[in-house]
């Protein structure tokens, strides 16, 4: 079999992957089926994005969101208690909007992009072959050179949604108990034991009767 | 053989699916959240193929920001889902309408 | 020898110095402040006057050439250069010394009048900018120029009219002052953009040497009907004239301006900036010698003007408005020898004018000082006895007024009478029945004013403090009583009932009087010393241009033997019968049978109404235009102000954001859908169009 026919065959089975995973993210009832299709769907995209020899990205694309993101997807799905039925509500209502909604907007989006006049753009060799380098070789290279201030300032981007999403969820719990070492080692003797000095006790003398303490 | 239109044309498919996630599940917000997802995959589907078409560089590492925001974002969004919930016991959209005029 | 371009800028700045002193830097300066604001004004004006009286002496004796430059350029649009330059010829020369000695004589009168005024400074920094204003008048070397001291000296008489600005008359005659001389002004500058039109410059000297090329040009109206470009000039030009020099039908002003201080009716209203008109139409006698039909038109105006509004003297009781309707009447005179071309005549008669009329203005300013300020001759009377320089000088000025021989005003007005009854322009005869019935209106007004004030018997009591005041001094009063209907000076004496003084009236303090006797010398003498040059003897020079054609002075001056024998053949001609008629009528009512006033008044009913209401010219004038103004104000105010810009512009976009608000935010649903939606729509509506209509 020519490799040709096969990368077509390959295309075509990932794409019908992709496009089926991503109309079940949507239908699906099922909040968590839904993270996992939504994981199938970014899998197959990376395995498209391997036919275009972008194997960095596909792989980043694979450990960041599915190893990653969509992990933490499935934690708070499986955190929050939600009534799946109440979500699910209004769906059959909405579906025919959400439809005419895709087709217009896809047949004016396939119309823009004149399917048939690119048909025949070859995608061409790969820049990275090219070049003579691997992929992450071609995309580092243009990373720490070209784009480094934008590589730097995304790791900060990155820092503050990590910070953003502590402070976010973080919360004190009035109901826990905790140590805190620094009022323990500062506390003082005195205000702990009080030393009363007495004389000492005489067999009571018989007086006046006394009055009734209140 | 595979022609940019092949990719294109995915992207579109994809990207119109999205946006009838966002249409049709206006209760979660974790589906809302999720199709969000999927437009930006869509996004960057273009981002490679042209990248690839043009053999420019300049593609590949814009899918790669992309890709750091998107997470950014999404951890950032799961929180104030999570503070959503913890302050209002629901994630329903149609509850959330405070910003009302 | 040339005049020095140094000396006129200090002739015409330093009272704008004095001015600025006055107005800026005295209020701060507290108590020294007055001290500050006179002694500055005068020091300014006595450099000015002195300069002026320099140049008038190198520009006669002296033989300096006349002096013709531009000193700066204002602006320049397209082809027009707008300068500020000087024009001093005998004519500008003899116009700054009048001014600036009339004016430094008022200054001083001011410290004695305005003592006790709480605007003290402020009214000497608004004389001396009027003195600045009047001199860059007849300074000018060009239209705009003129035009900028025409409008200044408008806007102080408007400030000053409106001196004591609490009292409702001043601010209405203020107002009325500024409108009417908008009118005049209106046509001023359209005379102004007239001439640049035909003669495409500003400047005065080009513009006289072009005048011979205006013959035949016509300002095509319609199709069928074509104006003389010169008439239309000379007209529009004559039209300001009229609203600055107050003639019919403008004159309404300047009556009511006799609101302002007296000082001010004295220099401003009577001596100096009322004849700018006069002076500008014997500056434009190169163009007013173009069109016969202007003079005509000039002539008649002034002759109605001269006669009618003495006629209205006649009955006035407010002693300042006798001699304001006596000034119309003499700015009438002026413009008649304006009309038959005998322009050094009228600046003559301007000259001496503004002296005796000057004179009589203060003099009755003493008079008002002196009775608290009650300004009604019907509670004056037997004021001989207390102020003896007023009364003389007084004297002297009506004199001059009446043009009695020898003196000035018998010169410059008997000329005039002479002159139109030899002109042959068309109007001329009216001109000079007016001006002869005058002569004996003039008599009339006068004497009556004399009598009224100065002789009789005293009709105002001296009541040493309130309450004793039982016995007004209207009570006897028997002939002359009539409550005027715009008698509303009722309110301008110190409080109490009129005729009511607290203290016996006494002569004024010296810086009163020394103006009084300083313009006395001139009232009496310069007719005399200047008539043999001035009028016929060529004095201006190139100044004046005049057709041999209409030279009425020339065959006037064939007849002149010195100024001595013009005087004696004075006495026999018909002016002086008619002084002397006049005399004898007011010496008969006023002193001998004051009862016949009263019955003249009721014979003669509806002829008084007549004068009394001013042949209800201000009534016709409120009717046709200031009602219309009212009217359209009001359409602006309750239409345009009230309805388009309150109704729809400031609350209507308040109602109109209110209301979308209101429906903007019914979209603002707080649901997250919406928004999406909102923008998906968006996008696959900008997909949608760029398949459309993009290429």
């Amino acid at each position: 079999m020519n490799p040709q026919t096969l990368q077509i065959i390959c295309f075509y089975a990932f794409s019908l992957v992709a496009v089926a995973a991503a109309l079940s993210v949507i239908t699906l009832k099922n909040t968590v089926h839904a993270v996992l299709a939504l994981v199938l769907t970014f899998f197959s995209a990376a395995c498209l994005w391997l036919l275009l020899d972008a194997e960095f990205l596909a792989l980043a694309l694979v450990v960041v969101y599915v190893g990653a993101v969509m992990v933490l997807f499935l934690f708070v799905v499986m955190m929050l208690d939600i009534d799946l039925e109440k979500m699910h509500e209004g769906f059959v209502k909405f579906l025919p909007v959400g439809v005419i909604v895709a087709v217009v907007m896809l047949a004016e989006m396939l119309g823009l992009i004149g399917v048939r006049a690119m048909h025949a753009r070859d995608l061409g060799a790969d820049p990275a072959a090219v070049a003579g380098v691997s992929n992450t070789a071609w995309l580092g290279q243009a990373l720490y050179t070209k784009f480094l201030l934008p590589f730097e300032v995304a790791a900060l981007v990155l820092t503050v949604g990590l910070v953003a999403a502590v402070a976010l969820t973080l919360r004190e719990r009035r109901d826990a108990r905790y140590e805190s070492a620094s009022q323990q080692v500062k506390v003082d003797p005195r205000d702990r034991v009080r030393i009363v000095k007495m004389a000492a006790a005489r067999p009571d003398e018989p007086t006046a009767p006394q009055e009734p303490q209140p | 053989m595979i022609s940019l239109a092949h990719y294109i044309v995915l992207g579109a498919v994809l990207f119109c699916i999205a946006v009838a996630g966002l249409f049709i599940n206006r209760k979660n917000v974790i589906v809302l959240l999720m199709s969000i997802e999927l437009m930006l995959l869509a996004v960057n589907m273009n981002f490679v193929a042209f990248s690839r078409f043009l053999g420019d560089v300049s593609g590949q590492v814009f899918v790669f920001f992309i890709l750091t925001v998107a997470a950014a974002e999404a951890a950032v969004g799961l929180a104030i889902l999570v503070l959503l919930f913890r302050t209002r016991n629901t994630i329903n959209i149609a509850d959330i309408n405070s910003m009302k005029g | 020898m040339g005049l020095s371009t140094s000396v006129l800028l200090t002739i015409a700045l330093a009272p704008l110095f004095g001015s600025l002193v006055a107005g800026f830097v005295s209020p701060f300066l507290g108590r020294a402040g007055r001290a500050v604001a006179h002694s500055v004004t005068i020091a300014c004006m006595i450099v000015s006057v002195a300069l002026s009286f320099q140049v008038l002496y190198q520009l006669t004796l002296g033989g300096a050439e006349n002096y013709n430059q531009n000193i700066y350029t204002w602006f320049q649009v397209g082809q027009v250069n707008a300068s500020i330059g000087f024009m001093v010829d005998r004519l500008t020369a003899m116009m700054l010394v009048v001014v600036g000695f009339v004016s430094l004589v008022v200054h001083l009168y001011t410290i004695g009048y305005m003592r006790d005024d709480s605007g003290y400074t402020r009214f000497f920094s608004y004389i001396s900018l009027f003195t600045f204003s009047m001199f860059m008048l007849v300074m000018s070397n060009n239209f705009l120029q003129l035009f900028f001291g025409w409008e200044a000296v408008g806007l102080v008489s408007y400030l000053l009219i409106g001196f004591w600005y609490k009292r409702p008359t001043a601010i209405f005659a203020n107002l009325k002052a500024f409108l009417v001389n908008r009118v005049g002004d209106f046509g001023f500058l359209l005379g102004i953009a007239a001439v640049l039109t035909f003669l495409h410059t500003l400047d005065y000297a080009s513009a006289f040497s072009a005048a011979p090329g205006l013959a035949g040009q016509v300002l095509q109206i319609t199709a069928n009907m074509q104006w003389d470009a010169a008439t239309v000039i000379c007209i529009l030009l004559f039209v300001g004239a009229m609203g600055k020099s107050a003639q019919v039908p403008l004159h309404v002003w300047l009556p009511d301006s006799m609101e302002g201080p007296t000082p001010i009716s004295a220099l401003i209203h009577a001596a100096t900036m009322v004849t700018a008109g006069i002076f500008m139409v014997a500056r434009m006698s190169p163009l007013f010698e173009m069109s016969s039909t202007a003079l005509s038109f000039v002539l008649v105006i002034g002759a109605t003007t001269a006669l009618f509004t003495g006629l209205i003297g006649i009955v006035q009781n407010d002693i300042k408005r006798v001699i304001a309707y006596s000034t119309l009447s003499q700015l009438g005179y002026m413009t008649v020898a304006l009309g038959v071309s005998m322009y050094s005549g009228a600046v003559f008669h301007l000259m001496t004018h503004a002296f005796f009329k000057a004179l009589l203005f203060l003099g009755a300013g003493s008079v008002i000082i002196a009775m608290h300020h009650e300004q009604d001759m019907r509670y004056m009377g037997g004021l001989r006895k207390y102020m003896p320089i007023t009364w003389i000088t007084m004297w002297i000025g009506s004199l001059a007024l009446v043009a009695g021989p020898f003196t000035s005003g018998f010169y410059s007005k008997d000329a005039i009478i002479e002159a139109v009854g030899l002109s042959h322009r068309w109007g001329a005869n009216y001109a000079y029945f007016c001006v002869m019935a005058g002569v004996l209106v003039t008599g009339l007004y006068t004497f009556r004013q004399m009598y009224l004030t100065f002789h009789g018997k005293e009709r105002f009591t001296v009541v040493a403090a309130h309450g004793d005041d039982h016995e007004t001094a209207s009570s006897d009063v028997v002939y002359d009583v009539h409550v005027s209907a715009d008698s509303h000076e009722d309110e301008h004496h110190s409080g109490g009932q009129p005729g009511v003084l607290h203290h016996p009236p006494k002569e004024s303090p010296w810086v009163v009087t020394v103006p009084l006797i300083l313009l006395a010398i001139p009232s009496l003498l310069i007719g005399y010393v200047t008539v043999g040059p001035m009028l016929f003897g060529n004095w201006f020079g190139g100044a004046i241009h005049v057709n041999e054609a209409n030279d009425v002075l020339a065959e006037l001056g064939q007849e002149f033997h010195g100024a001595a024998a013009m005087a004696l053949h004075g006495f026999t001609q018909l002016p002086f019968v008619l002084v002397v008629v006049a005399f004898v009528i007011c010496t008969y009512i006023y002193v001998f049978n004051p009862a016949l006033a009263d019955r003249i008044k009721r014979a003669l009913k509806p002829l008084w109404t007549v004068l009394d209401r001013k042949y209800w010219v201000d009534e016709v004038e409120y009717a046709l235009f200031a009602s219309g103004g009212q009217k359209m104000g009001r359409l602006f105010w309750k239409f345009s102000d009230a309805g388009v810009i309150d109704g729809v512009a400031v609350n209507g976009s308040v109602r109109l954001i209110h209301r979308s608000a209101a429906l903007m935010r019914r979209l603002q649903t707080g649901y997250l859908y919406h928004y999406a939606f909102a923008m998906i729509i968006g996008v696959i509506v900008l997909f949608g169009g760029y398949r459309l209509f993009g290429n």
